[in-house]
């Protein structure tokens, strides 16, 4: 059994130590958030925060867990209460089909929480890992500005619990 | 601590150096010579010279203009920030004369009469034919001309003085010109002199002292570049294979040796420019190089093949991971890490159509070199072509790992796949090189 914290709460899990995160997140914890896409960490879509930075999911074996803050795209809000990172995406209408987006979201989140007023070329910069090739990409880069925004005038709200860097 | 009283000796000596040797005349600006005036040929061979020498490598910013200066180069003294060598006749070296540049190439003197600092390699280029400096000049006064103002060094007094220079020159440096060694075939006679000069290999894979200058007697036996170690190139070289003039030529060239692995870290660029550099003269310098380095020894060779057996049947039990010295621990705790982060590329047999071949590990020089901070840093950082450029690939771990289980990794690593003795103070050495 390995204990990991996701999104603020303990969860006992019982598989192999080499097992993905991802996997763990989609088929035990039912956070389904975070994509697979390649498996291989090329294209982003798995991405989750990890002692508060950007880290791809699917690489990240369990045994390397314990006791270190995971938070999934679940984490940022709920459906009912996003938080303002959820809400810019949805003011910006910055998905198209959204498969890479929750991954985007989450290294955005860590930039946010590491420089709260990123420049658009230090977006860019960052969300380099990510592909996509989708029609939002300008509005993904105005939804981080908005959050960025936003967070600043109201810090704190919304954000799904604390971090750690 | 060390550098600090080399700092202070250095003080001392420029207090006794003799004012005419710190002085340095300034050469009248000129005219920007119009691109029609230099020679064709020239240029072209001037364009080559300047791959093998990687001036754009320093000489160009992340993002900025080829040539035109501003990339900070960090040293164990401070920040430098390398100058615009376009012709832009304000902010380039548009108004140096031929005579102006030679001399900066030869003693490390700007037009005005300053003394450069040592980051630029001139204790190498000094050694430059007259032919080649002139042809180097002829292509970089016809690049197009950028305006762009160097930042001021970030250097700590007195190292920001520059007639300190000329007390660091007095110590180590010597104008003088390659000398051929007569016994030597023309093609390790090329290659010998590019190596020596323009290549300035020596200036990662030296050793240097405390005031950052090189060890001459410890020529190509394994420096550092850019917090990464530059592997011994002679035989103090930790190879798993042995090198030969063929797989060094393909591996600058052509970015890849099958038996080695592709150019990384501060190599990448060198590799990416040689890729475009005079054939014969890659040929010569890897000839050269080779002929530097421990010549194949079937005992060795076979030993390396008995290994991989053995890595490739652990029921064999004759893996080093049985074997190895190393925290029991750390090894269950790094090859956990292993299977769940790294096998599904690495472990032989398993091909990535869509990047090619990941590295095999038994083979990988890092694993072999005399501390872990090569791997650490390419775990870290990952493997990754220039922006828009195709090449090998590999994700970066920063943030997977602790430092703790980083280290792990690198232990067993270490045990699994290689026959060399455990590396010590791996936690150190991941502290410093994650800083």
């Amino acid at each position: 059994m390995i204990t990991l914290q996701v999104n603020g709460k303990a969860h006992a899990i019982d598989a192999e130590p080499s097992t993905p995160l991802l996997y763990v997140l989609r088929d035990h914890l039912q956070l389904n958030g975070a994509k697979f896409g390649c498996g291989l960490g090329q294209c982003g879509a798995c991405t989750v925060m990890l002692d508060g930075r950007a880290v791809f999911s699917c690489l990240v074996p369990i045994s390397a867990l314990p006791d270190r803050p995971i938070k999934t795209v679940e984490g940022l809000g709920t459906l009912d209460n996003p938080g303002p990172l959820q809400r810019a995406f949805i003011e910006e209408q910055a998905a198209q089909c959204g498969y890479c987006i929750p991954g985007m979201m989450m290294r955005a989140q860590a930039l946010l929480e590491r420089n709260p007023s990123p420049s658009i070329t230090e977006i860019k910069a960052h969300l380099q890992p990510h592909l996509c090739r989708c029609g939002t990409h300008m509005r993904i880069v105005r939804a981080i500005q908005r959050a960025a925004r936003e967070m600043k005038n109201a810090p704190a709200a919304g954000t799904g619990g604390t971090t750690r860097r | 601590m060390k550098a600090i009283l080399g700092v202070l000796l250095l003080v001392v000596i420029a207090s006794v150096v003799p004012l005419a040797f710190a002085w340095r005349s300034a050469f009248d600006p000129v005219d920007p010579p119009p691109p029609a005036s230099f020679d064709s040929a020239a240029i072209r061979r001037g364009a080559q010279l300047a791959l093998i020498g990687n001036c754009n490598v320093c000489h160009t910013a992340a993002g900025g203009a080829a040539y035109a200066g501003q990339r900070p180069v960090h040293t164990a003294f401070g920040t430098i920030y390398s100058t615009n060598i376009t012709p832009d006749p304000e902010t380039g070296i548009g108004r140096w004369s031929e005579a102006a540049f030679t001399r900066a190439m030869r003693e490390g003197v700007d037009r005005r009469g300053r003394h450069l600092y040592p980051a630029f390699p001139y204790d190498h280029f000094t050694k430059a034919s007259d032919e080649d400096v002139k042809s180097l000049y002829a292509f970089l006064m016809t690049r197009e001309p950028v305006r762009a103002e160097a930042p001021a060094n970030e250097l700590p007094f007195p190292l920001n003085l520059r007639p300190l220079i000329a007390a660091w020159k007095w110590l180590f440096f010597e104008p003088s010109r390659f000398e051929p060694d007569p016994a030597q075939s023309a093609e390790l006679t090329r290659g010998a002199y590019l190596v020596r000069s323009l290549g300035h290999c020596g200036a990662c894979h030296t050793p240097r002292n405390v005031l950052g200058a090189e060890k001459k007697a410890q020529f190509l036996s394994g420096g550092e570049a850019e917090g990464w170690d530059a592997p011994a190139l002679n035989a103090a070289s930790t190879s798993p294979r042995a090198w030969t003039a063929d797989s060094l030529y393909r591996y600058l060239r052509h970015g890849l040796a099958e038996q080695h692995g592709i150019p990384a870290g501060p190599m990448a660029p060198v590799g990416h420019n040689l890729a475009a550099a005079a054939d014969d003269d890659v040929r010569a310098i890897a000839s050269y190089i080779a002929s530097l380095m421990p010549a194949v020894r079937a005992e060795r060779e076979q030993g390396i093949d008995a290994l991989i057996v053995s890595i490739q049947r652990p029921e064999s039990g004759a893996t080093g991971v049985a074997q190895s010295a190393a925290d029991p621990q750390s090894l269950r705790q790094g090859e956990l890490l292993y299977q769940g982060a790294c096998a599904f590329c690495h472990d032989q047999g398993r091909q990535l159509s869509s990047s090619g071949e990941a590295m095999y590990l038994p083979l990988s020089t890092a694993l072999y070199l005399p501390t872990p901070r090569n791997l650490i840093r390419i775990v870290s950082e990952g493997i990754a072509p220039p922006d828009g450029a195709p090449g090998r690939w590999m994700p970066a771990f920063e943030g997977v790992f602790t430092d703790e289980q980083l280290a792990a990794l690198a232990i067993y690593l270490r045990a699994r796949y290689t026959d060399a003795p455990a590396w010590t103070n791996v936690g150190d050495v991941v502290r410093k090189a994650r800083k």
